[in-house]
């Protein structure tokens, strides 16, 4: 039941590791930094210290308890990352698959438009634009 | 009263700065948009379009129509690009 940010990398072995201990299922997801088909070699990503921290324990309060979850967790990186590194992971754990696949999407569709980070491009020429919020990901927001 | 105003991303490259201290009237978040817009150019710019604008009140998303009684902090911000 943690959320965190920090700028340094996380183990999602080590993260798994005993996580859900007496729930029937866990599922995890981990976000990594694209290519873009060799436009990009980097995001560098902002957020909002004190607002994220507080909003990611919400979010995962509503999940654990829409969707009965046993265990959950949080953790979102900040800083430069180079493509291929991981941005984020959530898990969650709860008594059955379904729940904890929904309660997975559900806090990722939240994390997407609601959670203070913003994600600039980084190029081989360096910094580009800011990436901008997809309608998709807003819309996904209202199936819940 | 005294509030401290937060921009991040584009807002805070167009505003030039991450963080303001501003003496206000304002009772709402839409009173001091229109302050803030007033202040030079550059908010101005910044401040021109809304509906690519997101706005927290004390850490907590808002509207423009929330109040400021009470309130510390404001931030102004581009639409989230977490996950």
């Amino acid at each position: 039941m943690t959320a965190r940010v920090q700028s340094v990398p996380f183990d999602l072995g080590a993260e798994l590791a005993g996580f859900g201990a007496g729930a029937g299922a866990v599922v995890s997801f981990s976000g990594l930094v694209r290519d873009e088909d060799g436009r990009l070699v980097a995001l560098e990503i902002e957020h909002y210290p004190g607002m994220t921290e507080k909003a990611l324990q919400a979010y995962g309060e509503q999940a654990a308890q829409r969707f009965g979850l046993t265990g959950w967790r949080i953790i979102h990186r900040f800083g430069r990352l180079e493509v291929g590194e991981q941005i984020m992971m959530v898990a969650t754990a709860a008594r059955h698959r379904k729940a904890a696949f929904e309660a997975a999407e559900y806090l990722m569709d939240w994390l997407k438009s609601r959670a203070p980070f913003w994600k600039r491009e980084i190029g081989p020429d360096g910094p580009g634009d800011w990436v901008e919020a997809k309608a998709e990901d807003e819309d996904a927001l209202s199936r819940w | 009263m005294a509030l401290d105003v937060l921009y991040f991303a584009w807002l805070r490259e167009r505003i030039g700065q991450p963080r303001e201290r501003v003496e206000t009237q304002a009772r709402t978040v839409r009173e001091l948009v229109a302050e803030l817009a007033a202040m030079d150019e550059w908010h101005a710019a910044a401040l021109a379009d809304l509906t690519a604008v997101r706005i927290a009140v004390d850490q907590e998303l808002a509207d423009l129509d929330a109040s400021l009684e009470g309130v510390r902090e404001v931030a102004f911000f581009p639409p989230m690009t977490g996950g």
